[in-house]
């Protein structure tokens, strides 16, 4: 099990990362210990999550911190690219309605 | 004591160099789990040696003496990592006991047994897929014949898991009287969203039965929704539910919902473990678990959740990844 995550795109206020392979218990730190500090630097965040094979409730956890972060700066964090399974995780646990998401990658 | 050593150990050399048997380097090994035992470490093992050495063969060349002293050096990190790992051997000891106790005071938060209700039956499993759970269920008695059930998620697992729930069922206790579903899961979001970090947090489904109306009253906080069984009709539905997770944000409503439930009618509600357990490579799914659950369905509710349970873990090849929490409740037909 595996992740990769890559910076796409960086502008003074944005950075979009591409995140790649299986987020779970055991490679959700290292998601975390890539977004926290940009959500700190950044106004907007834009996550492609197009690659994910898998996520589980630890990586949605990483997810909401991200976006406490970012709203306690009135920044923004964008999801884009999920996969039906992710949809319907984002469905059931209410977070849809709070968070920003975009269709394709 | 040394002396005592030096001597035995001089006994054993003295016959090996003179027979040269097995036995006696069985011997050998024989002492040295004593000497162990006893805490001899390395150095001084090899002081022993160099010590019957020099008695057996006075007449040693002074090179081949003076050799063991850069052997003893050579030998004292050895003793050192020994001791390094008896220390830690005592550490795990210690944080093993201190689980355990966590173990048995996490056991302490969940009810024993369900209050009996009228016309009312109900069966709970829950199976940890380590040490401690970070699944939750508890019962309510709403007096009146209304029982409340809760079955919660609580995201990770062990013991930050652990610690979250007993936030949990202790702002739960806190209440002072039985509140409806969606008043309960605002309260618990507010205790919740204060006091976690920032990437937990928490699913629940809370509901009240009422046995004089048959009615099943419940809300939910972004937990995977349950299932409802019609005995008459034989079929399943999926019960509604909409509602952010506990901890994510401030004043947050939950919207109520109810089924009535006629005789025999069933409802299972479950922790996402359940769907989302492995089953040759896939995700069991709720399809698959309305398939799996039906047969079980005639039996005595408590019996029907270990049932139900038991096939699970069967066809995931008894190998559960994640906790595992089942809870049933149908209406007596």
């Amino acid at each position: 099990m595996n992740v990769s995550i890559e910076e796409q795109t960086r502008t003074d206020q944005a950075t979009t990362l591409v995140v790649s392979g299986e987020v779970d218990a055991f490679t959700a730190p290292q998601l975390k210990e890539k977004l926290m500090p940009l959500c700190k630097e950044n106004h907007e965040v834009c996550l492609d999550l197009s690659q994910v094979e898998y996520m589980d409730s630890t990586g949605l956890g990483v997810l909401i911190g991200a976006f406490k972060q970012l709203r306690s700066q009135g920044g923004r964090l964008i999801l884009k690219g999920m996969s039906p399974r992710l949809k319907r995780l984002m469905q059931i646990t209410g977070l849809t309605e709070i968070m920003d998401i975009e269709d394709g990658a | 004591m040394k002396e005592k050593m030096i001597e035995q150990y001089q006994e054993l050399l003295t016959s090996y160099l003179k027979d040269k048997q097995e036995d006696q380097l069985y011997a050998a090994q024989q002492m040295s789990k004593w000497m162990l035992e006893q805490k001899i470490p390395p150095e001084e093992m090899v002081t022993i040696h160099a010590e019957a050495v020099k008695r057996q063969m006075p007449d040693l060349p002074e090179n081949v003496r003076l050799s063991f002293n850069l052997l003893i050096e050579m030998m004292i990190g050895y003793g050192i990592a020994l001791r390094e790992h008896e220390n830690l051997l005592n550490r795990q000891r210690e944080l093993e006991y201190e689980i355990e106790v966590a173990v048995g005071m996490q056991q302490t938060l969940l009810p024993d047994s369900p209050p009996a209700v009228k016309d009312l039956e109900v069966g709970v499993i829950s199976v940890p897929a380590n040490r401690m759970s970070g699944d939750y269920y508890n019962f309510v008695n709403h007096g009146g014949g209304s029982l409340g059930v809760a079955l919660s998620d609580i995201i990770g697992k062990g013991i930050p898991a652990a610690l979250c729930m007993s936030m949990i069922k202790y702002a739960m206790d806190q209440m002072d009287h039985p509140l409806g579903p969606s008043e309960t899961l605002r309260r618990l979001n507010t205790v919740v969203e204060r006091n976690v970090d920032p990437s937990m947090f928490i699913t629940m489904v809370y509901g009240v039965y009422d046995s004089e109306e048959h009615i099943f009253r419940y809300a939910a906080a972004g937990h995977e929704p349950g299932i409802f069984h019609r005995a008459k009709a034989q079929t399943f539905e999926d019960m509604t539910t909409r509602g952010l997770v506990l901890g994510v944000a401030k004043d947050i409503s939950y919207e109520e919902y109810s089924l009535t439930l006629a005789p025999g009618d069933a409802i299972i509600l479950f922790s996402d473990g359940v769907t989302e357990a492995r089953i040759d490579g896939q995700f069991l799914g709720r399809e698959r678990f309305k398939e799996l659950v039906k047969p079980h369905l005639q039996l005595p509710a408590q019996q029907a959740v270990e049932a139900i349970y038991q096939d699970l873990f069967e066809k995931a090849n008894y190998d559960l990844k994640d906790d595992q929490t089942i809870l049933l409740i149908r209406r007596k037909s």
